[in-house]
């Protein structure tokens, strides 16, 4: 019984989310648009699936994953069990000693993405636009490898206590370099997969992460350094995505010149 | 209605092959090097189900409702050629979709008890309150203001990379004059807040601009707002730390 009264709680707060675009998308139809939607039935009953499919979703992240999720980011930053994994005990934690930390860190990041229903959405949305050029898949693992790289270079900076700035204005620099050499066709979507990677399922169990590890290592504080993995999470799809493009590109154009030296 | 039933047997394997990483790297972490026993498998299991069936429906959804919609309302008003009610929408849908997004009240919140802590603003639930609603209209403020440019860019065919460095020089001069309690949560606050409804949304409408206006790519031109709407916030919340503080 208990499990049927928490999803109506989660279905009338996705409702509530869900209200103020349904209010202006169909504000506007009327007002201004002033025209009838095309087949109104099924947009509206497409509606009512998305809301019923992100309250299971939301409700069975709650019940399943976030619990496990928030209390393995706890345990694994906690310094009995750093300690304990290590060979002989030293009083004073170096950043190496968080080995596992940074593997779940790079592990985590890599599965809650591919879950991510947002970047799922423009993946599908890519896929159509490019004809099939850019492969759904492609672009999830793209934007995954991303999302693990960042997340584990964050927590390293949690570890090390580096100021946050120092990272980003790095990896401004390395993007606006990469968008010089990339394919023009991926650079619009390249930018977008850094905005869409963080959402339902990739932010309460990184921000966890986040927390526990600034609040137990020596000498940060969870308010300041807690922050900024989701910076990360944002920022290292952008290079990952426009890296897979110049890949793919680059195999390409071998490919090609391999054809036309056979043909000669 | 075979048919029916068949592809939405494929779909729900399909979403279940998406959570199937994350299932593994728990197990793994959990059996092998934490090891400690599963809690409440079948608690575990039920969450499971729900996850798998609740992103089926997303992604059937997706497809019937808002992907469309948005198409259709970029054609609509790339036929009416009314440029100002197109930017009043793109404003509209911006602000609306960000204002009450839990994500973005749960990091405003959170960013008012530093403010407090860390004496810029006064320890006083009234305070903190203040603050955090004016954080979070200013975020709202700015994808609303994200949206706006990523339209027009659209409409005129400028080039992203432009855009997007001038965002890119905003934000790290603002790193170097804004408070540093600030800068973290701006950082943060850049990811936060594209919702799952409204990432489809805005890129439908974005992509069907695209494909309606004459001369512009759907591929090039459509996509890109998404990514103004995770780069002005940054700006705007650092701007509004500095305004405070």
């Amino acid at each position: 019984m208990s499990y049927i009264i928490n999803l109506l709680e989660v279905l009338f707060d996705t409702i509530f989310d869900v209200l103020p675009i349904v209010i202006i998308i169909f504000g506007f139809q009327f007002l201004v648009i002033r025209k009838p939607v095309p087949n109104l039935k099924k947009v509206a009953l497409g509606f009512i699936y998305v809301l019923i499919g992100l309250t299971f979703f939301l409700e069975g992240l709650e019940v399943a994953l976030f619990p496990i999720g928030k209390l393995m980011a706890t345990q694994l930053t906690d310094p009995a069990f750093i300690h304990g994994s290590m060979s002989k005990v030293n009083d004073v934690l170096v950043w190496q000693d968080y080995f596992y930390v940074y593997l779940f860190a790079a592990a985590i990041g890599f599965s809650t993405t591919i879950a991510e229903p947002s970047l799922l959405a423009v993946a599908i949305k890519a896929e159509n636009v490019s004809a099939g050029a850019i492969s759904i898949w492609g672009l999830r693992i793209a934007v995954a490898i991303g999302v693990a790289i960042g997340i584990t270079l964050g927590t390293f900076r949690i570890v090390t206590g580096t100021p946050l700035h120092y990272y980003i204005i790095t990896g401004y620099i390395i993007v606006i370099l990469q968008t010089t050499v990339s394919p023009k066709s991926i650079i619009a979507l390249a930018y977008d997969s850094g905005g869409v990677t963080t959402s339902t399922v990739t932010v309460p169990i990184v921000a966890a992460l986040g927390l526990g590890l600034a609040s137990t290592v020596p000498g940060r504080s969870a308010l300041i350094d807690g922050f900024g993995l989701i910076a990360f999470a944002s920022l290292f799809p952008i290079m990952s995505v426009m890296g897979y493009a110049q890949l793919s590109h680059w195999r390409t154009k071998r490919s090609w010149k391999k054809d036309s030296q056979k043909g000669d | 209605m075979k048919n029916y039933m068949s592809s939405l047997f494929k779909s729900f394997t399909d979403s279940f092959r998406d959570l199937l990483p994350i299932l593994l790297v728990i197990g793994f972490f959990q059996v092998v090097i934490l090891q400690q026993p599963v809690p409440n498998l079948g608690e575990l299991l039920y969450g499971v189900f729900l996850v798998v069936l609740g992103l089926t429906l997303f992604v059937k959804g997706l497809e019937m409702g808002l992907f469309p919609i948005g198409d259709s309302m970029a054609h609509s008003f790339a036929r009416k050629g009314s440029l100002i009610w197109l930017l009043v929408f793109a404003f509209a849908l911006g602000f609306g979709t960000t204002v009450a997004e839990p994500a973005l009240i749960a990091v405003a919140e959170e960013a008012a008890e530093i403010a407090a802590n860390g004496g810029m603003i006064e320890m006083t639930e009234i305070a903190k309150e203040q603050y955090a609603d004016g954080l979070r209209f200013t975020v709202a403020f700015s994808v609303g203001i994200a949206i706006v440019i990523g339209v027009l860019r659209i409409v005129f065919g400028w080039k992203i990379q432009y855009l997007i460095i001038s965002g890119y020089i905003g934000v790290v001069g603002m790193t170097f004059i804004a408070p540093k309690e600030i800068i973290g949560i701006a950082y943060d606050s850049g990811g936060v807040t594209t919702s799952t409804i409204t990432v489809p949304l805005v890129t439908a409408l974005g992509v069907g601009l695209a494909s309606s206006i004459k001369g512009r790519n759907p591929l090039t031109d459509g996509f890109g707002l998404i990514a103004f709407a995770s780069l002005t916030p940054m700006i705007f919340v650092m701007a509004y730390g500095m305004w405070i503080g």
